[in-house]
Order: C-alpha cells, then structure tokens, then sequence
C-alpha cells in the first residue's frame, strides 16, 4: 500500500517536473512563471474532480456514477450560454472573468443547496429521490440551453461551443486566487471527515448504527462535492468521464476501503493523468490532440467497461 | 430498561403500529413475534432510531431516542438491520474493527483490537478474518455483521431477523450466542424473530404484536399456548410438549 503511493507520488512529481520544464527556451524566468500557474490550476482542478468523485460514490454506494448526474454541468451550460444569448459574443468575451466566476460559483452552489435542502429528507431512499431529481432538471437546463442556442446566430454560437468543451490548455490563471483557497479548504475538510466516510460507506443502516447523523453527513460531503464540481467547472469547463476514469483507477490500485488512501491515490493520479497529459500533449505531440478528448475518451471506455462488468456479474 | 411510551407511525395514511406502550426491564433476552405485517420491523427501526418517530416516546436508560446523539446512542445500542448488504471491499476483521468506531472514531487503540479479537473468536470467524466479506456465504457474512454488534460493545443489542440466512446448526449457534450475551455479560437484547419455536427456546419473553398494536406478551410459557398464538395468526396452532419443551405445530395442520 504505502510503496504503491511512493510510487505514485514519484509518478506525480515526475510529471509535474516534465511540465515545467520539458522544452523549455528562452527566459527561464518567464517560462516557469507562465507554466507554474498553469500548472496550479491543473493540480486545483485534478484535486477537485478527483476528491468530489470518489465522495459521491461513496455516498451513493456507487462506482459509476459521477457528480454530474446531479445536472451541475448542464446547469454551467445553460449559464454560458444564457450569457451569449443576453451580452452576444463581444459582451460575452469582455466579461470580467473574476466576477463570472463568483456568479458561476454562486450559481452552481445556490443550485446545490435548493436540491439537497429540498429533497434529502431523512428516509432511506431520499438520496435517489433527489439524483433522480438532479437528472431531470439536467434534461430541462440542457433543452433550454439548446433553444436558446437555435436562437442566437451562428458566430455566437460557435462562442457558446468553444465555452462548453472542457479545455485544459486555456485555462483560466486568473482566477487561481479564489479557486485555491476554496479546493484547499475543500479537501481539508473532508480530510478531517475522512473515517466518517469509511463508515458512510458501508450504508445507511450501519452509518446509523455506528453513531453518525447520517442526514446531516450526507448534506455536509454533498455541499463539499458540490463546491469542488463547481471550482473545477469554472476552471476548465464540464468534465464528465475524467472523475470517473480517476476513482476506477484508484479503487482498483489500491482495492482498500480506507479514504485516507482511496483520496490520496485518486489526486495523485488525478495529477499524473492531467499535468502528465497535459506535458505529452503541448511539448511532445506538439498540440496535435487535445488532452480533454482523450480523457474523456478513456473515461467513457472504462464506463463501459463497468457497466458490462456488472452486466457479466 | 426500554420504555416504549404510545408509539403511533403512519406510512401515508395507513396506520403501521398503534398506541404500542411497553415496558422492557434490563437484562435478557426479548422476541419480537407476529404475523406478517403487524409492524414489527417499523418498531424494530423507530427503536433503532433508523426512523424518525412520528408520535410517541421510545427511551433506553432514560436517553431518549428522538433527543440524544446518535454518538451517544451509538454506545448505548447496538442495531443489526435485516436487508444490510455491505458493497464497501472489506475484510472481515475491517468489518467487525468499525463496530468500534463509536468508541475510537477512526483512530483504534490496543483495546479495540482486543475487542476485535474477542469478537472473532466469539463467533467463530478467527479462520475468516482476512478473508473479503463478498467471498463469504450468507450465514458467514450474517456472523460477521452479529459480531460487528457485539464489538460495539453496547448495554443493548436489537437484532431484526438475524436467523434470516442462517441454517439449522448457525441458527441454534446464533441464538445460544445471544443466550451467552445475555446470561454472562447481562446485556438487554431484543431480536425480531419469524420462527416462534425459536423465540420459546432462548426468550426470556416474548412480546406478540398484530396490526400494529401489542397483542400478548408474557413468557414464553404464556404465550405458547394454542389460543394465544391460535388469536396471533389467525390459524389453528397445535402445542405439543416434547422433553419438556413446548413447541408450535404450526409447519403441517
């Protein structure tokens, strides 16, 4: 266990090393400055996708679902593109992008709290109730986000795509001062709760048993979840497989219970697999793919692969 | 003690269980019986705090249910639901380790691996400590989760149908464990039983519920009578005594 996460750790630095420094000409100074933010925000948002995914399988005892069956993606969509619709494409791109984030944050966060507040109540079944609550407003925020977007011409439109597709190399370094705070206050948090979440994992009947408000821990790891979604929406755009592919992963690395482990190996190959990638992509392959795609790609496939799994089961 | 006090629950309209008020002294060993329906496993759950309760009082040493934490409550009661099946990967000393999470919350001492330990050795699991709960068949998984109970290490144990999966030989095994909990280390324990020949071999009373209110209850002598169990589920129910021991005919008639 503990040389498995050497091992990835080694694997992390050496990517993080490989992205710093791979191709590097000129002012040195001027390049490790530029990538060093870059870099920030990668490591902000593998930590996020990382750490919201595997608590909310844990939450719903299920390995193939992700944070954005709770339609915070299509939520995000529909903002961007609402924008577009109201400001058009000059407006849109002279947005102050600090304030744009706040809006987003508050956004998605307001929309977090309305659906938990509202349907987690104290039964047994009140977590799907309100999932499946999540899902069907996603199908209402994506058709009203694809109106609109049959409605505004085509130049905006293309605006309105090149929002919507998650995008690791223009991320936004701006906005690091307030997104690093709130991930690292995130994490610690759930560090904090990090046995709660052992327990938590063993259901609902049991996590009373043993002395937790299940309710209340249910509510505390989902606002976390849902901040951290939201961070890492803002940063890059909607990520739907990558969380995934990261906890399939770390799960099957490591094939413990314990989150004090799970949540380590999971960011740290959130790491590997973003700045790594990231590293491949810009310096050795030359921009000639996009990591987002290919994550996404992988992702889908190991979905597939544990549907069938189960399916065989 | 446990002091049920005019506990009514509703699901939607239709009424679960009635004004049930019961008096359970401390120490030994009580069967919950009673036909299918008669609310048995909502008491059990409102008892067990795994559902809100909607009119009435349940306390247990005077701690009552719907006030104290749940923390609290945790090192006061232990609950052993029926439809718990564990999806975490966990091994068998894992599982019965987090019956020690009231007591440690997440950071185990030397005394909770002794209670571990006893526990293992209690039900017979030292073989399948290390081994992973989802290789395991029903009755050892069921073992592992009694054992679980038992490490938590509570005044009170409620078990709801704990015989469920088990055969013949894990059954009675199962029930002269609890008989030992409840005779050397004089805990209180209450067990949602189906089997009422179980439930007149190892109670020390039973109590009878029917349409959600309490029909009988007495020891088992008093309630293993033709009319009584006859009036429980609407059958006619031989009793016959053999070596002594009263015992239902009620599989053939």
């Amino acid at each position: 266990m503990g040389r498995k996460l050497l091992a990835l750790s080694l694997l992390a630095l050496l990517s993080i090393a490989a992205f710093l420094l791979l191709g590097t000409r000129g002012n040195w100074e001027f390049a490790l400055t530029f990538r060093a933010g870059k870099l920030i925000a990668l490591i902000c948002v593998a930590i996020a996708v990382a750490v919201a995914t595997v608590v909310f399988q844990t939450l719903c005892a299920n390995r193939i679902l992700t944070p954005s069956i709770m339609g915070f993606d299509t939520l995000y969509a529909l903002f961007q593109t609402l924008l577009v619709f109201l400001l058009g494409c000059l407006g849109y791109a002279g947005l102050n992008a600090e304030l744009k984030f706040l809006l987003e944050l508050l956004l998605l966060g307001g929309g977090a709290f309305l659906l938990f507040g509202l349907l987690l109540g104290e039964g047994a079944q009140d977590l799907f109730r309100m999932l499946l609550a999540g899902v069907i407003f996603g199908i209402l925020f994506r058709s009203v986000g694809n109106l609109l977007q049959r409605l505004i011409d085509p130049n905006e439109f293309a605006v309105v795509q090149g929002a919507l597709f998650a995008s690791f190399n223009s991320v936004n370094t701006g906005l690091l001062r307030m997104a690093v705070p709130m991930v690292v206050l995130s994490t610690a948090l759930v560090w904090w709760r990090r046995h709660r979440l052992d327990v938590l994992a063993l259901g609902r009947n049991h996590a009373i048993s043993l002395g937790l408000n299940h309710r209340g821990e249910l509510f505390f790891f989902l606002s976390i979840v849902s901040i951290l979604v939201a961070v890492s929406t803002a940063l890059v755009g909607p990520v739907a497989f990558f969380g995934l592919l990261i906890s399939a992963a770390a799960h099957e690395v490591l094939r413990t219970h314990r989150h004090s482990l799970i949540l380590v190996a999971a960011s740290l190959l959130a790491i590997i697999a973003l700045v790594g990638g990231q590293a491949v992509f810009e310096r050795v392959l030359g921009m000639a793919g996009t990591l987002g795609l290919v994550v996404e790609f992988l992702g889908g496939l190991v979905f597939l692969a544990m549907i069938f799994k189960r399916g065989m089961a | 003690m446990i002091e049920i006090d005019n506990v009514s629950f509703r699901h939607g309209v239709a009424p679960v269980l009635q004004d049930v008020t019961l008096l359970l002294p401390k120490g030994g060993l009580t069967a919950l019986v009673g036909p299918n329906g008669a609310g048995k496993s909502t008491l059990f759950s409102l008892m067990a705090r795994l559902l809100k309760l909607q009119s009435g009082e349940i306390r247990f040493d005077g701690m009552d249910v719907a006030t104290t934490t749940s923390m609290e409550l945790a090192r006061k009661i232990a609950i052993l639901r029926q439809d718990t099946h564990v999806t975490a990967r966990l091994t068998v000393r894992d599982l019965i380790g987090f019956g020690r999470f009231p007591h440690h919350r997440g950071r185990p001492g030397p005394d909770d691996e002794e209670m571990i330990e006893k526990g293992l050795e209690l039900f017979e699991l030292s073989g399948l400590s290390e081994r992973y709960i989802d290789e395991l068949s029903g009755g050892q998984r069921q073992r592992a989760l009694v054992a679980m109970a038992y490490v938590q290490d509570t005044d009170y144990l409620l078990l709801d149908e704990p015989l469920n999966n088990l055969d013949m030989h894990f059954a009675r095994t199962l029930m002269k464990q609890l008989r030992y909990l409840a005779d050397r280390y004089g805990k209180t324990i209450v067990v949602v039983l189906h089997d009422i020949n179980y439930a007149a071999a190892y109670a020390d009373r039973i109590v009878a519920l029917k349409d959600g209110r309490l029909s009988a209850q007495g020891t088992p002598e008093e309630i293993m009578t033709a009319d009584c169990l006859g009036a429980l589920f609407d059958m006619e129910i031989v009793i016959e005594t053999v070596r002594g021991r009263r015992i239902a005919l009620h599989h053939a008639g």
